[in-house]
């Protein structure tokens, strides 16, 4: 099933234009079948509107899409896109958020419920079927995202700065939740952060964009670290500060770029 | 709990205070009862009308005017609501003629409606629609408006069809607006009916006050008044009470 040769994603010289504002240039790069790969750069360097692309949500202004070798037009079928803002139905329960794909996909409302239990039991909220979102906290928002996209078994998961409003001990909980999940059946992974360190601890490649506008593909590095892992623990090790330094080297100057252009 | 009897007893208070100020000015012939009243003769006249029953008749037509004009206003500028803001080239069209109508004052069309559809009911109802339909048709293109996009791209990346969309996206986001709308539709409901029969007809409570005024007899004004009072504060309590139920994901307190 698994297999980093083949391509899940591919992405072939992408242009976004809006209006005279080019968010991302010519970017081309792929995503190997159960891989997990981020994107990091400087804030507004178009990497949401990489994931958007992807997902079919925006359609680039040039250049093409191909998941699993077959040119994506529309919405992209394949893909489970969590977002980084608040995108569960709030006037639903979470247990019935986490059923919703299933309903969409004509699956009985019976059937959907018990699946949407079993899963709200994996992201470890068991008991909470019947809360609304606005009375979860934070984390347990995303836990039921989460859920609401694995339920339907996509192959490729789209993240964008997932983890990004949660203190940190909720996100490192977060962040070995996910890599547990993501170990089960190792879906391909595109996930998108401006944290280098949150990159380096969960992902196999990280890709460098520049900052914005026009942005670019900077760097590419394979992380060379075993799984499976601990993502607080592997911070302190020699091999993570040896990767961390050497990408961030690259990646500073495009933060002082970015810096520079917004303050 | 004691702190909300005693803030119903400042608003008891009021009511009775006002009251006895009223009626005592118009006693000590500071007020002259013949243009103000008296609180204790209104309260007489009604209780006068309730036990001569003539007045149901006035308030069943009266509230059935209010709930057709309601019902099918809403109904209709729900309905064209949600078309035309799903419907971007339809909307285009038809903007310019939803601004004129909507710039029409309504009261000068009683007489038009009149003429159309008689003296009876029909025509009173032709009025409240005319109210209501704009107020929830732009409370409803307002609310699907400003449905959060990034809940929308979620349910279309979850794989939600267009009619999935209307009924799990767009329908209980806009709850909110269509809701609150109808609160103050069902007052604007009431004001096409009275307005109509106090224009011209032969029945409803606008008519009893339009007669009234006619004999310059003020306490039937003032009576007719209380019970068109009452009659929109139990209206909008049930619309209150769907409210509560519709809307009962939401934090409470907001």
């Amino acid at each position: 099933m698994t297999n980093p040769n083949k391509s899940a994603v591919q992405l072939e010289g992408i242009t976004v234009r809006f209006g005279d504002y080019t968010a991302v240039e010519n970017v081309s790069f792929e995503v190997g079948e159960g891989e997990f790969v981020a994107i990091v750069g400087p804030t507004g360097c178009g990497k949401s509107t990489l994931l958007s692309v992807v997902a079919g949500l925006l359609l680039p202004t040039s250049g093409e899409i191909r998941t699993f070798n077959e040119a994506t037009k529309g919405l992209n079928r394949w893909v489970g896109y969590l977002f980084q803002q608040d995108a569960l139905l709030p006037w639903k329960t979470a247990l019935d958020n986490v059923a919703i794909g299933l309903i969409f996909r004509q699956v009985p409302t019976q059937e959907a419920r018990q699946q949407a239990q079993e899963w709200l039991a994996k992201v470890g909220l068991k008991g909470f079927e019947n809360y609304y979102p606005h009375q979860l906290s934070g984390g347990m928002k995303k836990r039921v995202g989460l859920a609401q996209i694995l339920i339907l078994n996509p192959k490729i998961l789209l993240m964008d700065e997932p983890f990004s409003a949660l203190d940190v001990q909720t996100r490192n909980l977060m962040e070995n939740e996910l890599l547990r999940l993501w170990q089960e059946d190792r879906k391909s992974v595109l996930f998108v952060t401006h944290d280098l360190e949150e990159a380096v601890a969960l992902t196999d490649r990280v890709l460098v964009l520049s900052a914005g506008p026009a942005s670019k593909l900077m760097g590419e590095f394979t992380i060379p670290l075993s799984r499976p892992r601990d993502v607080a623990e592997i911070r302190l090790t020699d091999k993570f500060l040896e990767i961390h330094r050497e990408i961030w080297h690259i990646l500073r100057g495009e933060v002082l770029k970015s810096y520079a252009q917004n303050f | 709990m004691p702190k909300i009897s005693k803030l119903h007893l400042y608003q008891i208070g009021l009511f009775v205070g006002s009251l006895f100020v009223w009626e005592g000015l118009v006693r000590a012939k500071i007020a002259d009862a013949f243009f103000f009243s008296m609180p204790s003769s209104i309260f007489l006249r009604l209780a006068e009308w309730l036990i001569k029953g003539d007045i149901y008749r006035h308030l069943s037509i009266t509230f059935i005017e209010t709930l057709s004009a309601f019902v099918m206003g809403t109904g209709l500028g729900i309905g064209i609501g949600l078309w035309l803001a799903l419907a971007p080239k339809a909307l285009k069209v038809l903007e310019p003629y939803i601004k004129a109508f909507n710039a029409i004052p309504r009261v000068v069309l009683a007489p038009i409606f009149t003429l159309w559809f008689g003296l009876g009911m029909i025509s009173k109802v032709a009025l409240g629609v005319t109210l209501v339909f704009f107020l929830a048709f732009f409370n409803t293109y307002q609310g699907i408006r400003e449905v959060n996009p990034v809940i929308l791209a979620n349910a279309r990346m979850l794989g939600a069809s267009r009619s999935q969309l209307l009924r799990h996206v767009y329908l209980p986001s806009t709850a909110g607006w269509i809701i609150s709308s109808l609160r103050s539709s069902i007052g604007f409901a009431v004001v096409g009916a009275v307005v109509g029969e106090y224009l011209g007809s032969s029945a409803g409570l606008g008519y009893l006050i339009a007669q009234a005024e006619g004999v310059f007899d003020t306490t039937g004004v003032f009576a007719g008044m209380t019970l068109l009072v009452v009659f929109v504060l139990i209206l909008d309590s049930v619309v209150n009470q769907v409210e509560r139920h519709i809307l009962a994901w939401r934090p409470s307190g907001t």
